[in-house]
């Protein structure tokens, strides 16, 4: 059995007595007899280090690592710098909890600081929290924000990220207060049924950008006319993208969320990831979630602590905006340097290449008979290309170690990032002609 | 010291990526962003001791002793770092073809099973992001079950007032209106106050058992019956599951849903505040409204985070219980509690225990008579205690008692350590009555002195600006 209780058996003893009692038992008095367990749980018996590292390595080794991954569709494959794993490991930060004594805790305090800033460039908006789980549950809590007395309708593009929108809707449920889904046409949002459903019961609209097909919707348009309805405009960005992208505040955005996963996360079959928000300076107040600020000590020198913590439910309780009482702090970490490593041109580089590569991807496979692009618009990484025997083209690829794009209603829904090279590529290519033109 | 944009100078940077290898693509300008972000350009060499000099201004568990009561900050397990890093399970895309990750599926399962073993629960989803997600996930539970039985107007959750202030803020996210019932003098449930409040409008209560003072409620079964009487359900907070693991199930004791922190009991990291999860298990009655991914597996149940929640924390708690079985996850819990009295007991004599008698793994101090003695409060001992390089206890809560300090030593501190915690706060004692001003001014060996939070809150500023 393993164990990580230093005390040994006579140890034991001796703390018992210590404490006037004879056996662990007499520490559970107040136990009914009828609940206390008298024989132990039907669980395997304990392991030694080496037995239970070499039983979670045969569970892994199940797992098929594929060394060309081209499937995107929220989770992205992108190339993480060294370092971005290795400071976020450093014990301290892996181990301290929530920064509640910030005496003790101004090295997790400032990194969230210097997260929260970098998120801020990102997106353009004037405030960021110090994260929330994830780009599905920034988007439901972005949804809450803009709820008030009058406007309590959430609307969502039909084009978002399906987890996003089940999430939103949970969220929804859960307070009582209506979904209205739009429609999406041609790969984006239906901006004619955007404008019919942008009644005075509205108090949002999100849309995700780029879409989850990939397609760069017409964000400062959504903007102007979600506004004109009297609402508030959300935009779920890709953090990738946004390094060349017109930003959120560009367009007009009162809350901006997305994914952070592609900031040095790997895809770990769905997590942990990050949730980024960001909003305007009149919106502040209004996020949920912990924030860092900035202040001085009692000898004058800056410090960092929690701040505006009357927002949240230690405090307000039943009140509170959000029952949110973390963040994703370690994320935020990693994160924050994957943004440093990469540095505002490295960062450039990956969403510049990513695109790059895809739309090579997408050349290529259009060139084949049979193949085409289902969508007209412009796209950044990810694109649905419409083709035949779509079960038989990712079995082949998987079978030269590919992982292809995801399948969807008439086609596959393909991603490529800078991790990918040309020669992956023009295989891919070769393979998708191969098996489409028996 | 720094910010790391402080240190940023134009032109600097790493070279991460290789050349662009394909014709590059222009972004129409139309959809460019006019100027590029203010992120840091700074070498390696820079960036690398930019956080290591960070890294020395934090503490953590694994660094030294972390009394946070309500938090079990146990040792974090190397190997389960190492198991969670390991590429079969971070190279792995959640939409892979299931059949290529058999083993993501393996570890969900038997970590289901095994956690469902220890709670005495029917079923359990991982999806949930932290304890508070968890409790937004159990509490929807429970609303769908009223719904699906026409009982939807079943609007009221009741709380206990030594509740942590997540329970009424998720009661509040699931639509209900918060019933707030007092605490009988001995921190448990007032069972006249809880009768005096059920009826046909009672949706459920949220509890915490040991409770927040760190005491096991006897009347648990009667408490439990008698919301079900009244046609509710009851959920559990499982933050002070690690007192209880292996000893008695929520299950057994009447519970119908309940979360875990698997950051907590399952010796999790905490990260600085997160990634944690909040494991939501539930008796079969409400395991067709445990919520699912709409990509992964199909539309229809609600959802509270994309895919399949925090893998790689499941992998880590997965090897964790592996790791102790059936007897190692009883000897935890009974130890945790073993060092709690044990410590309580060598603090005996100083201050003043909130209940002064058998705590499980964590007890409570009243501060209130010392401040009025000594005009030393919780905070100044909390601070004082940062000097002799020990992480305060959890402050100011539960709110039922005053001047609070909740101290959770978890089950693998030594005796020494132990021995070492109650002579420091027997020093801070005497240090009260003859120098109570250093103490109001503690710290005075930490890398900051006390900060100013009123200013912090009156002027935010939340980002750095050149």
């Amino acid at each position: 059995m393993g164990s990580y209780v230093p005390s040994t058996k006579e140890e034991r003893r001796e703390m018992l007595e210590a404490i006037g009692l004879k056996d662990y038992r007499e520490l559970y008095q107040d136990v009914p007899a009828e609940m206390y367990l008298d024989k132990p749980l039907d669980l395997p018996e304990g392991m030694s280090e080496l037995e239970v590292s070499r039983a979670m390595n045969a569970m892994a080794g199940k797992n098929r690592v594929f060394s060309t991954v081209l499937r995107g569709a929220g989770a992205y494959d992108h190339y993480i710098p060294s370092i971005v794993k290795y400071i976020p490991a450093k014990e301290e930060f892996l181990t301290a909890y929530t920064p509640y004594q910030a005496e003790m805790s101004q090295g997790v305090l400032q990194s969230i600081f210097e997260y929260q800033t970098m998120i801020c460039e990102l997106t353009g908006m004037a405030v960021s929290n110090a994260s929330v789980y994830d780009g599905a549950t920034a988007a439901a809590e972005a949804a809450a924000m803009c709820r008030d007395r009058k406007r309590r309708v959430t609307l969502i593009s039909a084009a978002a990220h399906p987890d996003t929108i089940n999430t939103v809707r949970t969220y929804c449920y859960g307070t009582n207060d209506e979904l209205r889904i739009v429609p999406a046409k041609d790969g984006k949002t239906d901006l004619d049924a955007l404008k019919e459903m942008l009644t005075a019961d509205v108090a949002s609209f999100y849309v995700q950008q780029p879409n989850f097909y990939g397609q760069f919707e017409d964000c400062t348009a959504i903007g102007e006319m979600v506004h004109a309805a009297g609402a508030q405009y959300i935009m779920g960005c890709n953090p990738i993208a946004l390094a060349i992208m017109k930003t959120p505040a560009e367009c007009g955005a009162d809350i901006a969320v997305g994914e952070g996963q592609p900031l040095g996360m790997p895809i770990s079959f769905g997590g942990p990831y990050l949730g980024f928000m960001a909003a305007t300076a009149k919106m502040m107040r209004k996020l949920p979630g912990r924030i860092v600020g900035e202040t001085v000590d009692a000898k004058g020198d800056r410090a960092y602590v929690l701040s505006l913590q009357a927002r949240e439910q230690h405090i307000r309780r039943e009140k509170a905006s959000s029952n949110i009482c973390s963040n994703q702090a370690l994320c935020a970490l990693t994160a924050g340097v994957y943004m440093s490593a990469m540095g505002p041109k490295g960062m450039a580089e990956a969403a510049n290449q990513s695109m790059a590569k895809a739309h090579y991807l997408a050349k290529g496979l259009c060139a084949i008979e049979g193949v085409s692009l289902k969508y007209e618009g412009a796209f950044f990484h990810e694109f649905v290309a419409v083709m035949p025997k779509t079960e038989e083209v990712l079995a082949a690829l998987a079978d030269a170690d590919i992982l292809g794009g995801l399948p969807v209603e008439d086609g596959i829904l393909w991603c490529a990032t800078e991790k990918v090279s040309r020669e992956e590529l023009d295989k891919t290519i070769a393979i998708v002609k191969e098996v489409l033109g028996k | 010291m720094k910010l790391i944009f402080e240190k940023s100078v134009p032109g600097r940077g790493t070279t991460m990526l290789g050349k662009c290898d394909v014709e590059a693509v222009a972004l129409p300008a139309e959809l460019c962003r006019q100027e590029a972000p203010a992120l840091p350009e700074i070498s390696e060499t820079d960036l690398s001791r930019h956080y290591t000099e960070l890294c020395q201004k934090v503490h953590g568990v694994n660094c030294g002793f972390y009394p946070l009561g309500s938090c079990t900050m146990k040792y974090n397990p190397r190997i389960d770092e190492e198991i969670a890093a390991l590429p079969g399970f971070t190279a792995v895309h959640p939409l892979a073809p299931k059949e290529t990750v058999s083993g993501c599926y393996e570890a969900l399962d038997t970590a289901k099973k095994y956690l469902c073993e220890v709670t005495g629960m029917d079923d359990m989803t991982f999806q949930p992001a932290a304890g508070a997600h968890g409790e937004f996930t159990g509490v929807l539970l429970i609303k769908q079950y009223h719904e699906s039985r026409g009982e939807s107007h079943r609007n009221k959750i009741i709380v206990p007032d030594s509740a942590h202030g997540t329970n009424p803020a998720t009661a509040a996210m699931c639509g209900y209106e918060i019933v707030n019932i007092p605490s009988a003098p001995n921190g448990c449930v007032d069972i006249e106050a809880l009768k005096a409040v059920l009826g046909s409008d009672t949706a459920g209560l949220m509890l915490t058992n040991p409770n927040t003072v760190g005491i096991f409620d006897e009347n648990i079964l009667e408490i439990t019956r008698l919301v079900h009487e009244a046609g509710g359900q009851c959920y559990y907070d499982g933050a002070n599951l690690n007192a209880v693991m292996g000893a008695v199930r929520p299950g057994d004791m009447g519970f119908d849903c309940i979360h875990m922190n698997l950051h907590k009991t399952f010796a999790t990291p905490h990260g600085g505040g997160g990634p944690g999860a909040g494991a939501v298990g539930c008796k079969e009655h409400l395991a067709r409204f445990l919520p699912s991914s709409a990509l992964m597996d199909g539309d229809g149940h609600l959802q509270v985070r994309s895919f399949a929640g925090n893998f790689l924390v499941v992998i880590k708690a997965l090897t964790y219980v592996m790791t102790l079985g059936a007897e190692g996850i009883r000897e935890a819990s009974a130890n945790a509690v073993l060092n709690a009295n044990y410590l309580m007991r060598k603090i005996q004599g100083t201050f003043e225990p909130a209940f002064d008698r058998i705590c499980m793994h964590e007890f409570v101090l009243d501060l209130s008579e010392f401040k009025k003695r000594t005009g030393v409060s919780a905070l100044d001992v909390a601070k004082s205690l940062i000097d002799h390089g020990m992480h305060p206890p959890t402050m100011y809560f539960p709110l039922i008692v005053h001047e609070a300090l909740m101290l959770e030593p978890t089950e693998t501190e030594s005796r020494e350590t132990l021995d070492w915690a109650a002579e420091i706060f027997r020093k801070l004692y005497a240090l009260a009555e003859t120098d109570p001003e250093y103490m109001h001014n503690a710290p005075h060996n930490a890398a900051i002195a006390r900060p100013d939070e009123v200013r912090a809150a009156r002027t935010p500023i939340l980002r750095y600006t050149k």
